[in-house]
């Protein structure tokens, strides 16, 4: 997918889309941590790369030095679309993200999500009856993909048919990221002149629905503007589909590869919960970007305004110093304090709702197909970027 | 034992009340709050500690109460 050149070296010309990257990271960072923590690329315009969980909490602590105002890294600056940035409150800074984000919590709490739980069982349940007799599935493409994207379809109101354009708006921003400007802009367009459309069908026909229920809503008493409504509704899209999707596939990728794992999860299915914020450590899916404020010397770097932070949530949920054993997984590892999520005032406002889609995904999964294995171990596909997760999953059942 | 969330830190990840659930209780912003007054029963002083162990903020504080003879 990478249209730039493979890497030489990751301490110096690391690239977050590289094949190498993609198919496996780990070496990578572990190497990074120990030898360069803070790595600089001068890819996408300049790029940093921190590796410890320290330096990455304490980016994502300070507000101050690092601006959210575009989270996805591509080779151009992103327009200054301050305070509220193109999809609030995931690219808003203070003090204007703290509205924004209280007009979005309340929807996505884990009382509301658990309202989802049993619809999401339910097609759970309809994937694996479709797949059931077959030797051979495809876990990734004919499983886990589908689940968030029906999910956030319902929650939004949004046609379920179009599973496939929500698909496309996702691997176009998160994937497609080499793209020239131009062609970003026209998918960026597609993609919101598609949600414009969506959401004057929510202004003509309410209904009930999170798309309603965020134009019905005020912000500081002041009722949400359509724009701001198209923003937060397209961060739900965008947000909610890979990620959740790559979660569900990293967490049955590791199951066919480790029997005892699957067969202690099949005996004991109430260690499943504990398992899966292990799962979302070890293989956490998401890394977000910051962008540098001002120009300043932080922990020896020389930072320049509008340098990429590459915030490696992965990465630092990989750190010995602050995980034992963190290069293992260890589906009863008690103490897990990871930040699969993100850390500070950014926390993943649909963090409820992809936990319950992976406890339901997984349960549903081991309980219809508790034997399986990979099919073809090197013919795992994995997405690079900053969604990591596997697209194509083969798995032999029984 | 007593257990209490530290608003200010807290953001809301939920591990507190999905590991203590008779323990602290969320908000509809999702945020942790302890229940009544923190005070943690004997039986449930695992459950608290785990809270503690894996709140990704260091937002859950346990207090030790000391007992005086």
């Amino acid at each position: 997918m990478s249209e730039h050149p493979p890497v030489q070296d990751w301490a110096t010309d690391f690239d977050h889309t590289d094949e190498v990257w993609a198919a496996d990271p780990y070496p990578i960072w572990d190497g990074l941590r120990r030898t360069c923590p803070i790595a600089h690329s001068d890819r996408y315009g300049g790029t940093w790369l921190p590796t410890r969980h320290e330096d990455v909490a304490a980016i994502a602590y300070d507000t101050e030095s690092f601006t959210s105002r575009s989270v996805v890294i591509i080779d151009f600056r992103p327009p200054n679309l301050a305070p509220r940035g193109v999809a609030p409150p995931i690219t808003s800074d203070p003090p204007f993200h703290a509205g924004a984000r209280r007009l979005l919590l309340p929807l996505m709490s884990p009382q509301v999500i658990a309202k989802w739980e049993p619809s999401t069982r339910e097609y759970c349940e309809s994937l694996v009856e479709d797949l059931r007799g077959r030797e051979v599935i495809d876990a990734a493409v004919e499983y886990a993909q589908h689940i968030p994207v029906r999910v956030i379809a319902r929650l939004l109101g949004f046609p379920e048919e179009d599973a496939d354009r929500f698909r496309g708006f996702v691997h176009h921003v998160l994937e497609q990221v080499t793209l020239p400007l131009e062609q970003r802009f026209m998918g960026m367009q597609d993609l919101f002149e598609y949600l414009r459309v969506q959401v004057q069908e929510h202004i003509d026909d309410p209904r009930d629905d999170l798309t309603t229920a965020l134009l019905n809503a005020e912000m500081n008493g002041e009722p949400v503007g359509i724009e701001h409504v198209g923003g937060t509704v397209a961060l739900l899209l965008l947000a909610g589909i890979d990620t959740t999707w790559s979660a569900i596939g990293a967490s049955l990728w590791h199951l066919a590869g480790h029997p005892s794992d699957r067969e202690r999860l099949v005996a004991e299915p109430e260690l499943l919960p504990t398992a899966i914020e292990e799962f979302l450590r070890a293989y956490a899916p998401v890394t977000m970007a910051r962008l540098v404020k001002h120009d300043m010397e932080w922990k020896g770097c020389p930072m320049k305004a509008d340098d990429w932070i590459l915030l490696s949530f992965p990465s630092a949920n990989r750190d010995p110093a602050f995980f034992e054993k963190a290069d293992q997984v260890i589906i009863d590892r008690e103490d897990n304090r990871h930040a699969a999520f993100g850390l500070g005032i950014h926390r993943c406002a649909g963090s409820h709702l992809a936990r319950m889609e992976l406890r339901v995904a997984l349960e549903v999964f081991l309980d219809a197909f508790p034997v399986f294995h990979l099919a073809d171990a090197d013919a795992v596909r994995w997405a690079g970027g900053q969604v990591r997760g596997p697209r194509t999953l083969q798995l032999r059942i029984g | 034992m007593r257990i209490r969330i530290d608003t200010e830190r807290c953001e809301g990840h939920g591990r507190c009340y999905s590991l203590a659930p008779a323990l602290v209780e969320p908000d509809d912003l999702g945020n942790g709050h302890e229940i009544g007054d923190g005070l943690v029963p004997a039986d449930q002083e695992a459950n608290a500690r785990q809270a503690e162990a894996n709140c990704p903020e260091h937002a859950v504080v346990i207090v030790v109460i000391e007992e005086h003879a």
